[in-house]
This record gives C-alpha cells, structure tokens and sequence, in this order.
C-alpha cells in the first residue's frame, strides 16, 4: 500500500476520469502525429518501439513478477507471432487490397503463441525456478531451430520485405488492449491465484486454487501477448530472421521487467519506456544533439572522446544502471505496487473500508 | 453421522514409516484432538487428508467421496480447511486478498468474463468482498484489510489464518497447532474462541496440539499418536489416565 499521504497527491488518485480522457487524447495524437507529422519519423519509430516493448514487458511480468517464476521464453513466443502474422500477411490474407485485415494476422500471431504457451506451462505443474528457467530456455532454442530448418519460410535468411502494416495508431490500440487485458487478469480470482502460487504454491492449493489452471492461464495470456508484439515487430522492422528472436530478445524484456518492477503494470510501463528511450538517448548521434546546447570549451572534449565512443558505452551504462537500481530496489522501481489508477475501483475501496460490517457477530476473542 | 472415515492408512517416506494402520472415524459436528510427540506423524495424518501427500494405502473418506488420489484443491473444494504449524499466510498480499483467495472455488466466473471484466465477474467479485469483511470483522481484523499480511503481529497471523481457513467454508476444520506460541491467558481466549467458531460456523473441528490444557479443555475425544501407530483413544478423562499415554508421552506427574 501506498504510505504516502498527501493532500494534494490523494486527490489527484481519487479523480479516476483522467485516465480515460488521457486515452482519449492519446488514440488521438496516435491519429494525428503520424498524419500530419507532428513529430520526425525517427521519433515515431521509438514511439513504436517503445509501444511494443510495453506489450512484451506487461506480458513477461505476468509470469515472472506475478508468478514469481523465471520464464525465458517470451522471444520464442514472440518469434511464433512474428512469423504467422508475417506468413499470414505475405502469403495468405490478400492484405494489399484490404490493409483492414491486419489486426487478423496480429489476432493469429497472438493466438498460435498462446497454443504454444499452453504447451511451455505443463512443464511448469512439475519444476519450478531455475530448472523451469532451463526448460524455458531450452523451448527458446527449440522455435529457433526450427523455424532455422524450414526452408519454406526462408531458414535462417528469414523473411524480407514484410509490408509495413504496423503504424502508431496500431501500436497504441494493442498496447492499451495489453494493459487492460492484463490488468482485468490479475484483479480476478485467477490473478489472485496467479499471486498466492508465488507466494506459497502448497499454500495456494490448499486454499481451494486449481493451481495447474491458473498456470496455464497464465502462461496463455503471458503468451498470447507475447505474439502479438512479435506481429507488431515484424510488420515495423519489416524483415525477420530467426536470429533476431535469440536470447539477447528475452533478456532486453527480462531488464526491463525487473527494472521497472515485479508484479506492476505501472512498474512494466515505466520500465519500458525509461529502458528502450534511454537506449536511444545513448546512441552518440542524438546524445550530441541533446548536449549541444554545452559551451563549446564543454562540448568540445566530451564529443572528441566520450560522445563517439558512446555506441560502445552504451552497453556499459546501462547495465551499470540496472546493477545499480538492483541493489537500491530489489524488486524494481515499482516493485509489488501499483499506479492508483490501474486498481478497479472495488478493489480500492475494499482495501480501506473501515465501517463496521455484520456487527450481529460477536466473538469472544478479546484482543 | 459419519463425516470423515480413515481406514488402515499408511504413509511411507522412503523406506521410513511415518504413519503405520491409522484408523479414524470423526462424527459430524464433534470437536477430536491428535496429540503425540514430536515426529509422531501427526502433520503427516493432516497432510494425507488433504492431499499433499498421496497415503500409500488405505482410503480416507469425506461421507461417501474417496480423498486419496485427489489434488489439495479438489479437496478443500469439498469443504475441507486448514490451518498451518509455522503460519503460512501469503506474507506479501493484503489481509483481504489472503482471505479473497481462499474463495476461488466459491467463485462463479470464466477465464473470459475474468479477462474483460464482464457478465458474473461484478456480482461476484463484490459478494466475496462482502464475506471476506465479514470473516474479517468477527476476527477483529476489518480495520486492517489493506495491510501487508507480514506486517501483522503474531497473535493477528494466527487469526488471520483461521479466517482464511474460515473463508473456503468448511465444513470439515484441521487446526495445526493453534496454540503454538501463546501465553495461557492467550490460549484460554482460544480455547473459548475454536467453541465459539464451532457453533457459529457448525464445524467439525479435528486439531493438533501440544498444550495439554487445550485438548483436555474442549477436545471430546482424543487420539494418541507415536511412531505413526495409534497409542490409544478416548475421551480426556481416559485418556489422562491411561498408563500407555502416561508413559509415551504425558510422562511423570499432572497435566495442566
């Protein structure tokens, strides 16, 4: 629960309608930037990127933060999105004369990670932590072979030439369906069990959960997400290998996750974006731009080395800063909290209702 | 009435015979207690029940509806709850959501109404709400709802843990050592409080204790346990004076 308690902060929380009408001027700059480009295509592109890791992070938290298990599959699950949106949209939808059908695809990527998932849960009834995280891990490399080894759809050359379908108003449609999905999952008797399994599974079981239903849920719906970024992705990018689903994939989610915080929607929100925005800040180019307001005594040394070698320092960074941010919040920038806003409001005022109920009851128990 | 029926159960560790040929019938609406020394096999017996463990053999029956071979939440969906030895609460979650999630197999909704938050989810969402206040506000814990559940002191854990004991509705109660760790003026208040929960909630109770002034106070009858066999059993009065007890367990002098 959330100690702070100030004034002015309490009633900012307790006025709900601004999300909504922040939704609504969000579809709409999603309409309007693009069109009559408000912003350069570069920025656009983050924004997209920045969208799409949301999806990926708010997913991976379900079964990672939420369930307390180490899941290194979300770019397996992601790949099988990418390549059935992709073969969809390439080979079977007639999608040059109705675009329209895009979200289909999306819906198909999203569905076949989840058939997937479904299947990477069972080993989940039996193992858990580091060995569910090799079973995982092994699943990763199982999808990556094998999309290696059809030749059908391209092998390890992958597929080229993807339409663009993927725009900004898209991303902004999947990635709010994403945060709603996942929110209305865990404020339900299944996210509630999904919570109790990470705290204690016997514990979870004995208290009436079907444990091995609430995992397989999980893991759909972690999934099922997870193939629908990989759509995205693939119709953004515009060409996929299997290469570009590897590990390195998991973890860039994976940090993101637990930079932002465990089982938080608001945490995977603010760690996507902070992560994949302070990537781009890193990259020499536009550092330069945003310290070129330096004097020149300033700027001058700092471009000759530190700036230019910026793309290998990079990954120095922001690893350090993880490193940093673990050992200061453990459980992530938002770790087991939430933004007010995302609690349903029943939940809210269950938490803090401190009228009497059923006063007929009477026990004895004096404390 | 019959309400549980254990018959020629037996439980292996490995090579290790936890609980050899435990036989049990408990009546419905009767208050049993098991006592025993340590490694007895009495947590065993209520793990077996619940299904954590699977007996090696014999059966345990609930009335009509054989236990052995059903998972734990097959079986506390029948009505049976418990409690824990060491407090296993869900430390991290609120005092409500701990008692909200001993409602899952109370809830009537699909993945799908969960999912988009429509049909059954509001109503139901909202009577267990209610029943979980009202578990808590008879356990004195209402104004604590929005709490860490680690957070609250020992005495509110263990109550904490028999309303989300409480919260499955059972019909069958197994209480693990509830006196564990509290003073004699805490155990009277418990003694008076597992009658009180009894008639309000119409339980049979079957509990596990060491304090003595517990079980002989308001057990009806008692079962004796060491080395997994079965010492003897009776009510209070027989048991306090059989030699066997006397010299397994009660050892030398009075019983408090």
């Amino acid at each position: 629960m959330n100690t702070m308690r100030n004034p002015g902060w309490e009633w900012l929380m307790a006025q709900r309608w601004i999300l909504p009408a922040l939704l609504l001027i969000g579809f709409g700059l999603a309409f309007a930037i693009p069109e009559y480009n408000l912003l350069n295509k570069y920025v656009q592109l983050v924004m997209m990127y920045v969208g799409i890791n949301i999806i990926l992070t708010v997913s991976l938290n379900l079964v990672n933060g939420y369930m307390g298990e180490f899941s290194l599959a979300h770019a397996g699950f992601m790949a099988v999105g990418a390549y059935t949106a992709a073969l969809l949209t390439q080979k079977v939808l007639p999608i040059a004369d109705y675009p329209g059908l895009f979200p289909l695809a999306v819906l198909a990527g999203g569905l076949m990670a989840a058939l997937l998932g479904l299947i990477v849960a069972i080993p989940s009834f039996k193992v858990r932590g580091d060995y569910l995280a090799i079973i995982t891990l092994a699943f990763l490399m199982i999808v990556k072979s094998v999309i290696e080894n059809i030749d059908y759809i391209g092998g390890p050359r992958g597929i080229p030439g993807i339409k663009k379908l993927t725009t900004l108003p898209w991303v902004f449609f999947w990635t709010v369906a994403t945060i709603w999905v996942v929110r209305n999952f865990v404020y339900s008797k299944y996210g509630r069990g999904v919570l109790s399994i990470r705290e204690d599974e016997i514990a979870s079981d004995l208290m009436s959960v079907n444990t091995r239903r609430v995992k397989f849920l999980a893991f759909m719906v972690s999934s099922f997400f997870a193939g629908v970024a990989g759509a995205l992705f693939a119709h953004l990018l515009q060409f996929i290998s299997p290469r570009v689903f590897d590990i390195i994939k998991t973890t860039d989610v994976l940090i993101m996750v637990y930079l932002g915080g465990i089982a938080s929607i608001s945490g995977s929100i603010l760690g996507a974006v902070l992560y994949t925005v302070l990537l781009e800040v890193l990259r020499p180019s536009n550092f330069a731009a945003l310290v070129s307001w330096l004097p020149d005594v300033i700027f001058d040394p700092l471009n000759q080395y530190f700036i230019r070698h910026l793309g290998v320092w990079r990954m120095v960074i922001m690893p350090l800063a993880l490193v940093l941010v673990m050992l200061y919040w453990p459980r992530g920038i938002m770790g087991l909290r939430e933004f007010r806003w995302f609690v349903p409001k029943r939940d809210l005022d269950a938490h803090h209702r401190h009228v009497a109920h059923g006063g007929s009851h009477d026990a004895p128990h004096g404390h | 009435m019959t309400l549980l029926t254990a018959t020629k159960v037996k439980h292996y560790f490995g090579g290790l015979c936890a609980v050899a040929d435990f036989n049990l019938q408990l009546q419905s609406g009767e208050l049993m207690g098991i006592i025993g020394p340590n490694g007895a096999g009495k947590t065993t017996i209520f793990n077996l029940i619940t299904g954590v463990y699977r007996a090696s053999e014999g059966s345990i029956r609930l009335r009509d509806v054989e236990l052995v071979g059903k998972t734990p939440h097959q079986i506390t969906a029948l009505r049976v709850g418990r409690t824990f030895q060491n407090i296993r609460l869900f430390r991290d979650l609120s005092v409500l959501d701990n008692v909200r999630i001993a409602h899952y197999a109370q809830v009537h909704y699909s993945p799908l109404e969960a999912l988009l938050h429509i049909g059954r989810y509001r109503r139901e969402e909202q009577r267990i709400i209610d029943n979980s206040h009202r578990l808590l506000s008879i356990f004195k814990l209402e104004h604590l709802a929005g709490e860490t559940a680690k957070n609250l002191p020992y005495g509110s854990q263990r109550r904490l843990e028999i309303a989300r004991a409480l919260a499955i509705d059972p019909e069958l109660l197994l209480l693990d050592e509830p006196a564990a760790g509290m003073n004699p003026n805490e155990i009277d208040q418990l003694m008076e409080f597992i009658q009180w929960i009894r008639q309000e909630f119409k339980l049979t109770i079957l509990l596990i204790e060491h304090q003595m002034k517990l079980v002989m106070g308001i057990c009806e009858r008692i079962m004796v346990l060491d080395f997994g066999q079965t010492l003897s059993e009776g009510p209070p009065t027989v048991i306090q004076n059989d030699p066997k007890v006397l010299e397994a367990y009660l050892g030398e002098g009075s019983i408090g």
